[in-house]
């Protein structure tokens, strides 16, 4: 978030896209996630703030959900946790009644119960992304307000509007692994570089059937930035 | 009964001394009267069949007032026996099963779910005094979204909801399990594994046989009732077409009629022996 107002008013294109009261801490954040050949790639970058303080500059934005599912949380910092952890707890259940993993479109589903449920008190707009052995890697962004969007890759947090164009222009389907990471990895640098309340350093994460590898890239080793 | 006066079967609530529960056993005497319930899972798919006794020649068959096999979800059916009333509550409890899961997780629930939320749910009825047990069976077939793969059920009264190759339960369900054996569907290999096609007919056969072995049915009339979830129905669980169901009738008929001669002429030749 660039600046904590008092607006409670939930509007994407103010300033204050999530609606968040004065001190309430947010992951005003720059998140990408993207399906490559064989699984999905994540990235995030790692600043938490409050107003134009940043209360963290390494904090972990891609959040575990299930063995091969993820999500990348943005608005409240309180509020994605606590849902992130809702269904987590959901699916862990889910796994053990069917007996095999969760479909990334369930995680979704639940995602999005939550997020549209409680519109009114949450601040949250996630992406899940993940890997099943029905339909492989996927992404699916559950924004504001609680609709969930299938998409061939997405954006979320401040950040993210200073990316869409690059995005746009770079992304293509079938990319290879590292491919992907180097997309992911640049994209953030660039949004990093412009938004205020982005910054720290760039998670990522690699989803495939055969395992998840994480990997962190330092501020002072971005592939962009910083601009003055 | 052995049990009746010993006072240990007027509930579900209490064990007799040697570890049963009569009022199950009883629920399941209630299955054991009714009529015939068949199914088989063949290799592309699964076959529901059930035998309807007319008990009053005015009866109109296969309407919504005498149904036996009911549809839970798109891909998912059951076919009942037993106290019918008790069938159907057992039928409302599976849509709503199903129905709650896509509303929850936003997909199909799996049938092994499926049939093991409906044990969980007919357990419950045996353990309460409160409670009387179900006197309904039901075989569930249904067709996993997720792995494309079919899975056939039966239901018992006690809770018991195991996966089968065929079953049969319901008034003969030993002559039909018998003659399930004897299709081989338990040997997986790729020579004896039945179609669909050859399942829908057999389930015909074994449930006309049924019909006509026994003596209180003979000459009365009956009616088939058989559904499949295969690739012809688009993995849907459907009733079989018309015409299917009328050719596995001939040739179920055909078949009996060739079985009775050969059996004839066996005993013919054993006399002049």
């Amino acid at each position: 978030m660039m600046s904590a107002s008092h607006s409670s008013m939930v509007n994407p294109m103010s300033s204050n896209p999530y609606g968040l009261k004065e001190g309430e801490v947010s992951t005003g954040t720059t998140i990408l996630a993207m399906p490559f050949d064989g699984g999905v790639m994540l990235g995030a970058d790692t600043r938490t703030s409050m107003g134009s303080y940043a209360t963290s500059r390494s904090t972990d934005k891609i959040t575990f959900l299930s063995d091969h599912i993820f999500c990348l949380r943005s608005g409240s910092a309180a509020d994605t946790q606590a849902i992130s952890d809702i269904v987590k707890h959901y699916l862990s259940h889910l796994t053990i009644e069917t007996g095999r993993e969760p479909l990334v479109k369930t995680a979704a589903h639940l995602m999005k119960n939550i997020v549209y449920s409680n519109k009114d008190s949450l601040s949250a707009g996630v992406i899940i992304a993940g890997w099943d052995p029905v339909e492989g890697g996927q992404v699916f962004n559950v924004v504001q307000g609680g609709s969930c969007l299938k998409q061939s890759f997405a954006l979320g947090g401040s950040g993210s509007l200073f990316i869409y164009g690059l995005m746009d222009s770079e992304f293509k389907e079938g990319m290879t692994q590292d491919e992907a990471r180097a997309l992911v990895k640049k994209a953030i640098s660039h949004a990093m570089a412009r938004d205020g309340s982005s910054g720290g350093m760039v998670r990522t994460m690699t989803v495939t059937a055969e395992g998840n590898k994480r990997d962190v890239t330092p501020g002072n080793e971005l592939p962009f930035g910083p601009v003055f | 009964m052995a049990s009746s006066g010993s006072g240990y079967d007027l509930s579900a609530a209490t064990f007799s001394p040697d570890g049963r529960i009569f009022q199950v056993e009883y629920a399941g005497k209630a299955v054991e009267n009714a009529g015939t319930v068949i199914g088989i899972h063949a290799k592309d798919g699964v076959v529901l069949g059930v035998a309807k006794p007319l008990y009053h020649k005015m009866i109109v068959p296969t309407t919504a007032s005498y149904k036996r096999i009911h549809t839970v979800d798109v891909h998912a059916g059951v076919a009942t026996t037993g106290f019918l009333p008790d069938a159907r509550v057992l039928v409302g409890r599976a849509q709503e099963e199903a129905a709650d899961w896509q509303e929850h997780y936003g997909s199909k629930v799996p049938p092994h779910v499926l049939a093991d939320r409906l044990g969980h749910y007919v357990h419950y009825f045996t353990l309460h005094g409160a409670l009387r047990p179900f006197g309904a069976s039901c075989v569930l077939g249904g067709y996993d979204v997720d792995t494309k793969e079919c899975g056939l059920y039966m239901l018992e009264p006690n809770g018991a909801a195991y996966k089968y190759y065929g079953v049969a339960t319901g008034k003969g369900k030993q002559v039909a399990k018998t003659e399930l054996e004897k299709l081989n569907l338990h040997k997986q290999d790729a020579e004896s594994s039945m179609d669909v096609a050859t399942a829908v007919k057999n389930v015909a056969k074994i449930l006309i046989l049924l019909h006509k072995e026994n003596k209180d049915s003979d000459g009365k009339p009956m009616e088939l009732e058989l559904s499949w979830i295969c690739e012809a129905s688009k993995w849907k669980h459907a009733p079989i077409p018309k015409d299917v169901l009328t050719a596995a009738k001939e040739w179920a008929n055909e078949q009996l009629e060739e079985e009775d001669e050969d059996d004839e002429e066996e005993e013919e030749a054993m006399e002049e022996g």
